[in-house]
């Protein structure tokens, strides 16, 4: 297990140093730094001496070791745009997305996990068919439009519903959260539904799929002509068996959440890193892109090296047997 | 029979019919099915797949999926009927009073869950007795199946156990209640011939241990001679045959039961042909066959040199890594091959025999290119194949070598035509000058193997396993070959099918003087099919003899264990 792990590390490691390379070429190749930086009247020596001291002149590999090095000490530089540190701006911003993303994370396994295997089990009824039919229309709209949908319904037509901004508040540290305000509540539900949709009707899909090729196997036969009890056989044997190859794409899905967060966060004016990402775009503010790069990049694969661990814990096949 | 007496049979069957409903019309799986079954008594139900034979099983457990059902007659037990009953009902039943044995043990268990855990859970779903009661009865019952040191296995999950020791866990788990009926559906077909005998021992035990009525389904007439008390035959969902075991084995009155017997390859001569008798499924022998002094098959079959050996194989030897490691000291291996030397002479049938994991699949995989050995060599023709760095230095090589696999369902790709599954080995040697010219030997490869050249535009699916195994064939032949490597070519099959292969397989090596590495754990099979023997265990050769000698005076112990454990039927002359 420690060799596995110590493997799947390496491989993170690799991936991290491939994404620092291309947030790095982003510096190189998008736009002139210095440009960014000063103002129309600044001297050309002034230019100059600027490029000597931020080290623009050393031949790229030199540059790129200098970034990672500065990168691994949080320091992703300054914003062109608001003229901070990017860290500071993504620490201010990543509770708001955090949270989103784990309450639609939430929303999306706790209705698609029990959905799809209430769809597996009685396939033929009419709310099992009736969700799967749902289910396609989740899957086919694209978010910004449910949202829009929802934005309309319920903000505008019932009012029940703020519809933008993540409404009070609380510091807790350099954390700030909007779980324990109603009107934070308030603001959440929307954008996490948003969010939750694709995820989850995916997930129900899935399930189900897996789940009624798991109900066809012979351990599940030889359970029944045990006499096992229907409970047991469904929830004991067949689920867990379930999981077992559904954790690998819910893992990805977790990751995407996040990574797909922009678009919600966009039409809710969420004030998140995905709406800070968008305005850096449509400002090519290249050190905050490169660090949005960087920490997405890295979420995705921590997701993964705790789905690889989760394995060890579920299927006792992988463990290494004496 | 017995029916005569005042108490009721322990098991009783009375005009059983089952039907599958489908969109063409109704499939009827087993239909007019008669059976009694009597405490202590061990009754086989024999016929080929399809017969309908598990479905009995299904519909004594109440199990038939939807929308089977069943149609007609009636189920009791001791007298009291219970088809028909409430799910409820009958799932207190099941596993308490029937407790039923599935075919493989390798996917009946649940992989997550400890031997332990699945027996208390079985347990304690019928029987009122505490968790720590349950747990001591587990060990209890893993050391009644015959599971060495039960107190440390019982923790131990399916994966750990040997596919006969998972065997023996799914006995442990069908008696764990006490049924007094016990079906067992297929239970040693997945096993090896030494692990078969076992667990074949471990069942007579019990049924007479515990004074259960087993009904054993089966489609080895050799599993039948061995246990049974009573047969059944079915045939295409009926009962065509009912009586004592020692009758229906020597003098069965059916001819399908006398075809269905003659197709067991003997194990005490070697015969020529195998009979086909018209009741097996219909052979395609009348298709056309080719008149190969003439035909593209039959060309180019002079190799040039005609030497006294084709095959050579050096200490041979190959491991696989069985714990990786960045430490190499800590990697460990199993030597699958270890230090094989043995030769096969131009024309001739070698066959391999060992049990499961002896290593007689690796030396094929060797020879043909998808292993590459630790070291050791290979000559083929006079040539050195390992001395090849390249695959396609050797392609001239290869293209004279081709194997048949085990299973015809996975060796095939379904997304391709028959057509271009026996296209492509000619398409890639370049062995055809136009694709008319591809496509009229491929029609008259299926022709020459029983298919019909119909067969070309239907995909693998659409066809049964005897049939892919005869594409598998056909796709062989396609590079006019001279070795042919057949890794247990009908171990997958029911014997008439299996029959029907080895005549064809043994009409092709006539008629192309092919050289062929036969690999069988069937020792019957393999009198009838080789000239010379190998004997593997563990990685090792250990002897190597002319057939007939191998089986009247074996050298080593192995063999003559091998030997012993060979079922054997006593045949009427």
């Amino acid at each position: 297990m420690l060799f596995f792990i110590a493997r799947r590390l390496a491989q993170s490691i690799l991936v991290m140093l491939t994404v620092a390379l291309i947030a790095f070429t982003l510096f190189q190749y998008v736009g002139d730094p210095i440009n960014n930086m000063v103002d129309q009247d600044t001297t050309l020596a002034e230019r100059e001496r600027l490029r000597q001291e931020l080290g623009l002149n050393d031949p790229p590999p030199v540059q790129f070791w200098h970034f990672v090095q500065r990168v691994s000490h949080g320091d992703f530089g300054v914003s062109y745009r608001l003229k901070k540190p990017v860290a500071g701006l993504i620490a201010e911003r990543f509770p708001a997305t955090m949270e989103l993303s784990l309450i639609s994370a939430i929303l999306a396994l706790g209705i698609g996990i029990p959905m799809g295997v209430y769809t597996a089990l009685h396939r033929d009824r009419l709310p099992a068919r009736l969700f799967m039919t749902l289910s396609l229309v989740g899957i086919s709209l694209p978010t910004f439009l449910i949202g829009i949908f929802l934005i309309l319904l319920f903000g505008v037509q019932l009012r029940w519903l703020p519809t933008f901004g993540r409404g009070e508040v609380v510091h807790i540290g350099w954390w700030s959260t909007g779980l324990l305000t109603k009107s934070g509540l308030q603001s959440l539900l929307m954008p996490a539904f948003t969010l939750a949709v694709f995820q989850m009707t995916l997930i129900v899909r899935l399930v189900r799929a897996e789940m009624l090729e798991v109900l066809r196997t012979d351990y599940i036969k030889f359970a029944r002509a045990r006499g096992l009890k229907t409970r047991a056989i469904h929830f004991g044997h067949a689920l867990k068996n379930t999981l077992v190859p559904v954790i690998t794409i819910i893992g990805l899905q977790v990751g995407s959440i996040i990574a797909f967060a922009i678009i919600t966060e966009s039409v809710f004016q969420w004030p998140g890193m995905g709406l800070l990402f968008i305005q850096a775009i449509s400002e090519v503010d290249i050190p905050v892109m490169a660090a949005y790069l960087l920490l997405i990049a890295l979420v995705f694969v921590i997701i993964n090296l705790i789905v690889d661990i989760l394995y060890f814990v579920i299927d006792p096949r992988l463990r290494v047997n004496k | 029979m017995t029916e005569a007496q005042d108490t009721p049979a322990l098991l009783d069957i009375r005009g059983l019919k089952v039907e599958f409903p489908s969109r063409r019309g109704v499939l009827v799986a087993a239909r007019d099915v008669d059976l009694s079954l009597q405490a202590g008594e061990i009754l086989g139900v024999v016929g080929e797949s399809g017969a309908g034979k598990s479905t009995i099983a299904y519909a004594i457990m109440g199990l038939i999926e939807p929308p089977g059902r069943m149609a007609a007659g009636e189920i009791r037990l001791k007298g009291e009927r219970i088809d028909g009953l409430p799910r409820e009902k009958m799932r207190k039943i099941r596993g308490k009073r029937i407790g039923m044995i599935f075919q493989d043990p390798l996917t009946s268990l649940d992989p997550l869950q400890t031997v332990e855990a699945q027996l208390v859970e079985t347990m304690r779903t019928h029987l009122p007795i505490s968790e720590s009661e349950a747990r001591a009865r587990a060990v209890e019952l893993l050391g009644q199946v015959g599971i060495p040191n039960p107190a440390e296995r019982v923790k131990n999950y399916p994966h750990q156990f040997s596919g006969g020791m998972r065997q023996r866990v799914v006995i442990a788990l069908a008696i764990s209640c006490e049924p007094e009926v016990l079906l067992a559906d297929e239970p040693t077909t997945a096993l090896d011939v030494s692990i078969q005998a076992q667990i074949l021992d471990l069942l007579r035990k019990l049924v007479r241990d515990k004074g259960m009525g087993m009904i054993i389904i089966t489609h080895d007439m050799g599993v039948i001679a061995e246990v049974t008390d009573r047969v059944a035959v079915m045939y295409r969902s009926r009962m065509v045959e009912t009586g004592p075991s020692e009758k229906i084995l020597t003098h069965p009155d059916h001819p399908y039961s006398r075809s269905l017997i003659a197709a067991v390859p003997p194990a005490d001569h070697r015969i020529e042909r195998f009979p086909l008798v018209e009741y097996i499924e219909k052979a395609g022998d009348e298709q056309a066959k080719l008149d190969l002094s003439t035909h593209w098959l039959g060309q180019a079959r002079d190799f040039g040199s005609h030497e006294e050996t084709l095959l050579k194989v050096e200490d041979l030897t190959m491991r696989f890594m069985t714990r990786p490691s960045l430490i190499p000291s800590r990697r460990r291996y199993m030597t699958a091959v270890d230090h094989v030397s043995f030769a096969i002479r131009n024309g001739e049938v070698f066959g391999l025999v060992g049990e499961s994991g002896s290593g007689k699949s690796t030396v094929a995989r060797l020879i043909c290119g998808i292993h590459k050995p630790l070291s050791g060599r290979i000559h083929f023709a006079g040539e050195e194949l390992t001395a090849f760095t390249s695959r396609r230095a050797a392609n001239h090589l290869r293209r004279q070598m081709q194997m048949i696999f085990q299973d015809p369902y996975s060796s095939l790709n379904p997304r391709m035509k028959v057509r271009d599954i026996v296209a492509e080995p000619i398409r890639f040697h370049k062995l055809a000058s136009s694709n008319a010219q591809v496509r009229r030997i491929v029609s008259d490869l299926l022709d020459h193997v029983g298919l019909g050249a119909s067969a070309a535009l239907r995909y693998p699916h659409e066809f049964s396993g005897g049939q892919r195994q005869r594409i598998s064939i056909a796709r062989a032949l396609a590079t006019r070959p001279r070795f042919l490597i057949c890794d247990e070519p009908t171990s997958a099959l029911d014997v008439s099918i299996q029959a029907q292969i080895l005549n064809l397989l043994k009409d092709l090596q006539e008629e192309l003087g092919l050289t062929m590495l036969f690999i069988s754990h069937d020792l019957p099979v393999i009198r009838q099919m080789c000239d010379r023997v190998g004997v593997m265990q563990h990685g090792k050769l250990l002897e190597v003899a002319e057939t007939e000698s191998l089986f009247t005076s074996p050298r080593t112990d192995y063999t003559r264990h091998l030997l012993k454990l060979m079922p054997r039927m006593k045949r009427a002359a």
